[in-house]
Formats: C-alpha cells, structure tokens, sequence
C-alpha cells in the first residue's frame, strides 16, 4: 500500500517536473512565435478590412472593399499571372536539370565534389550581387549574353521575354541547392536495385525513369512542393533587376513585389494586406493540390 | 561496348559545361570589376580580359559606400540571429521531442502553423510594431523577425528525436535533474544539428533583403544585401564600380563557404531536407 502511494507520488512529480521544465524550455520560443508570428497573422487579416489613411491619417475602416478593389485590379491578377509564369519555368528546370546533375554526379567520378561545390555556389552569394550580375550580363548594348550570341536583344526590358530571363537567374540561382537534396535522396537508393536493372539489360534512361525517379519521388516531391511555395514569393530578383521606368516591369513584377510596393513604397498597408492575403490563398491551395496529387506518383516504401 | 567507353566522357562534357555556366556569372563580375568604364562600354572590340588589371574601382566603392560598418552591421545581425535562433530553439526543440507535458501538442501544432504560411504575412504587423518601439534603423529591428524560430525548432526536435532513450534514462538513475540531463548529456549530442541551424540561419540572415529594406533607411546601419541594393541607383551604369561593389559584398561568405564547404552544404540543404 505504502510502496503504491509512494510509486504514485513519484509519477506525478515527475510529471510535474516534466511540465515545469516544459514550459520553461519552449516559454521564450512560444512567446516570440506568438509575438512575432500568430498574432501579426490575425493583425494582417484585420489590416486588410481597413484604408491606410494618406499623410498620416488614421486607419478607415472599409470592410471588404480592399478584397472588391484587388479582384478587379487589373494589375493584381497581371502580378499573380506573372508569378505563375516564373513559377512555371523556375520549378520544373530547376528541378529536372538539378535531376539529371544529380543522377551524372551520384557515381564514383573525379572532382565529384569540386563540381557539388560549384553547383551550389549561387546559394551563398547575396542575391542582390546575384541580381547585378545578370543585369550586367543581359544588357542589351553591352552584355556578355547579346556578345556571344551576336544579337541586340532587350533581355529584361523587352516585355515579351523579360519573364523568361528572369526566371533563368532564378533556376541558374537554386539548381545546386536541388541538386544536392537530390544526391542525397540518391544514396538512399540501394546499390541492388541498379545491379539488377543491368543484368535485365536496361538502358541509362528506362534505369532513370523506371528506377531512380520512382525511387526517389518522395524527394522530388518535397522539393517540388517547397520549391514551388519559393517560386511564388520571389521579390529580390523583380526587386534588383526590374528599374521602375522598365517598360518590362508591368508583365514581370510578382505579387510579392506588388505587396511590397503597395505596402511599403507607397504605404498603403491595408491594400498590401489584402495582397499578402490573396498570395497565401494561392499557396495554400496549390500546395493542398499537390498534397492530393501525390497519392498518384509518389512511392513511400 | 562502344558506349561503355564514351559514357563517362559524355558525363563529363555534360558536368563540364554546366560547370561552366555557374562559374561564368562570377568570373564575369571578377573580371569587370577589373575594367575601366571605356572598356565595358565599347563594343567593337568587345573587350573579355581588361588591359591592365585596374583596382581603382574596389578604392572607390570602398571609400564610398562605407564596406566597414556594412561588413560590421551584416556581421552584427548574422550573430544575433544565430545566438537568437540556436539558443530558443534548442530548449524548444528538446521539450518537444523528449518532454511529456500538458499543452505541449497544441504548442507544437502552433510550430507547424507557422511553417505553412508564407513569411509576407508577417512582415507589415513586425514593421509596425517596430515602428511604434522607434526602433527604426536599430541593430535590434534588423534582428527582430528572427529572435526565434520555428523552423529551426523543428528542426532540433528532430535531432533530439533521433538520440536513444537509454542515455536519459541513465542519467536520472544518476541523479541528474531534467535541466542537467538536457545541458550535459543531450544537448552536446545534438551538436551536429545545432551547426547545421547555425549556418542556415547565418546565410539566411545575410541574404536576406527585403525585411533590410524595409527597417533600414540610415546607410549606416544597413547590412550589405540593403546597401547593394540601394548603391545600384546611384552608380546605375557605373559597372566595373557595380561589380567591385558586389565582389566586396559576396567574397567573406565565398571565403567561408570554400573553407567549410562540406558543414555549408549540409547545413544548408540537409537542413532544408529534413522539413
């Protein structure tokens, strides 16, 4: 009897020592996150309901009408359509050249990690340094890129293709860090599944598609999916290679450059709100879709 | 049996080339950095390799733009966000890998919200609220947004997950208190993984430019990824001072990332992978 209390005792001191030093070890993270995080979510919300008065003006409360105003904004849909375009190249080649790199280097090769090294160099540079590269490198009367190919082309101030040469900084910018995720799924594949695919005599191609990409398609999805949240936030790039007086600007700038723009350039905080707000609605949706998605191609042993 | 052969030259050739094409961007900024003016600007000869390896240019950006209290303010912020992120995180981390207490799931579940949401969110209430401090253009608004971490938590709830049972187990039979069992046995067994957030958080932090832009409007307090940005309008078509400017600003990380190649890139993606 006395042993039982006293076996019970120890259980709920421990326990309560448990949440004694619980709540003391997460208490700085948990109040930072709150501070910091959660609440500027539902400030963000409430922000978007309200007019950012001009000069200094108090906050006006407008209901929806920022929400009315952003879905016949011309420009709102133009930024999100443009983001979708980056998204739509940025993604798949950063993903599958970064694969094929993978694939090539996940063997026993000379300087396999001299090339790893250099692969993932863009990643530690600053993208503002990035960003003024390319502008110099794409000049259209001076660059590096009309030079070597002998043309006169407006790589970022032609409206046609300036999305498309911004998106290539972009995959130039993120293929090693892929590709690295990549080499590490690699080497979870096991060595018996290649030898076997050589003794049935199967070419490089049918091993990648039938072996490796199945294989390793739940770190392809991974990549895909947080690659893809990462393409629809990209600002730094717009930010640093598009001038305001590009005539290219209008069919490039992104929503988050649209955000920044409106929030913080010309101080509309309520209108920016509503932006941020629309942007993760689009993110949040893609990502639900290619949670369902999966189910369809990605193999979990 | 032909192709047994060729192969690997292929895979070479392929490796190479695209080799090639993440090096030239750098090699191009090295070498116009090198330029004077005249030979960026002229067309017919296009001019590849400068004539005389000039450095007025690096003089220039360097008396001009303040690269010691940018190199001093990027370094500032790098180390608090990693004292800030490694510090909150690794306690968190281990509560909610190794504790068992009430309210613990809800509070993690507040983790995992966090880490959903696109960091935009955020940004207008955290200017605001360091707006209302006055705290504009202060060491401690640049660091703000990062004073904690829920990615990094995650992340050390994973190390600490992945530690045996046993070794606390011993440890209370010795007498060690939950504090001390976390400060002498797990927390320098989860060290690996503490380096890892470390480096992340500290390229994080140097990359990052639009929470710079927005809280730093003083040069002086600006880290280098803001002041690059703001330099670009002065010196527009200034590129040999453009590219000397950026060689400046990437070469302490290049530096550090050749020397602790293989701790950057498993910081980094491996990190990065564990989500």
């Amino acid at each position: 009897m006395n042993i039982e209390k006293k076996k019970a005792k120890k259980i709920t001191s421990w326990q309560q020592k448990q949440l004694f030093w619980g709540w003391i070890f997460i208490f700085p993270t948990m109040l930072g996150l709150i501070v910091l995080n959660i609440i500027p979510i539902f400030t963000t919300i409430y922000q978007s309901f309200f007019k950012t008065g001009d000069f200094g003006k108090g906050n006006i409360f407008i209901g929806v009408e920022n929400y009315k105003q952003m879905f016949q904004d011309a420009q709102v849909w133009q930024s999100l359509f443009n983001t979708l375009k980056y998204a739509v190249i940025e993604v798949p080649f950063s993903i599958v050249i970064a694969l094929i790199l993978a694939v090539l280097l996940n063997r026993k090769i000379k300087g396999r990690g001299v090339y790893r090294a250099i692969f993932f160099l863009p990643m530690v540079a600053a993208p503002a340094a990035i960003a003024m590269i390319w502008r110099w490198i794409y000049n259209s009367q001076f660059g590096l890129l009309n030079h070597i190919f002998g043309t006169h082309i407006k790589w970022i101030s032609d409206p046609k293709i300036a999305w498309i040469s911004i998106a290539v900084i972009g995959v130039w910018s993120i293929l090693g860090y892929n590709m690295v995720l990549f080499l590490a799924g690699l080497q979870d594949i096991p060595r018996d599944y290649y030898e076997a695919a050589e003794i049935d005599g199967a070419s490089g191609i049918a091993t990648l598609l039938h072996i490796t990409v199945p294989l390793l398609s739940p770190t392809i999805f991974f990549v895909l999916v947080t690659r893809v949240i990462g393409a629809f936030q990209v600002f730094d790039l717009i930010y640093m290679v598009m001038d305001t007086n590009n005539p290219a600007l209008g069919k490039t700038q992104s929503l988050v450059f649209l955000f920044y723009q409106y929030a913080f350039t010309e101080g509309n905080k309520g209108y920016g709100s509503a932006i941020v707000m629309l942007l993760l609605a689009v993110i949040m949706l893609i990502t639900v879709v290619q949670m369902v998605l999966q189910k369809k191609w990605v193999h979990y042993n | 049996m032909k192709n047994k052969k060729l192969t690997p030259i292929l895979i070479h050739v392929v490796i190479l080339a695209f080799s090639i094409i993440m090096l030239l961007p750098f090699l191009w900024m090295i070498l116009t950095a090198f330029k004077t003016v005249s030979e960026t600007t002229s067309v017919n000869p296009f001019v590849i390799l400068p004539k005389s390896w000039k450095t007025g240019s690096f003089s220039t950006v360097w008396n001009n733009m303040n690269f010691f209290s940018l190199y001093k303010n990027t370094l500032l912020l790098i180390f608090w966000r990693v004292v800030c992120a490694c510090s909150t995180a690794t306690f968190a981390g281990y509560a909610f890998a190794r504790l068992n207490f009430r309210g613990k799931n809800i509070m993690f579940s507040l983790i995992l919200f966090q880490m959903m949401i696109p960091s935009q969110i955020f940004i207008i209430p955290q200017y605001l609220m360091i707006s209302k401090m006055h705290m504009t253009n202060t060491m401690f608004a640049l660091v703000f947004p990062g004073l904690v971490t829920a990615f990094g938590t995650f992340l050390m709830r994973q190390a600490y997950m992945g530690l045996p049972k046993e070794l606390e187990e011993a440890a209370r039979l010795d007498g060690c208190n939950i504090l001390q069992t976390f400060l002498y046995i797990m927390a320098p067994l989860a060290r690996a993984s503490l380096v890892a957030l470390g480096i992340f958080t500290a390229v994080f932090a140097y990359k990052d430019l639009m929470w710079p832009l927005i809280v730093t409007t003083s040069s002086s307090k600006m880290p280098l990824s803001a002041a690059l940005a703001t330099m670009q309008g002065q010196y527009s078509s200034n590129y040999p001072q453009l590219m000397a400017a950026s060689l400046i600003a990437c070469l302490p990380m290049i530096a550090l990332y050749l020397v602790f190649q293989k701790q950057f890139i498993e910081g980094i993606a491996t990190s990065g992978g564990k989500l």
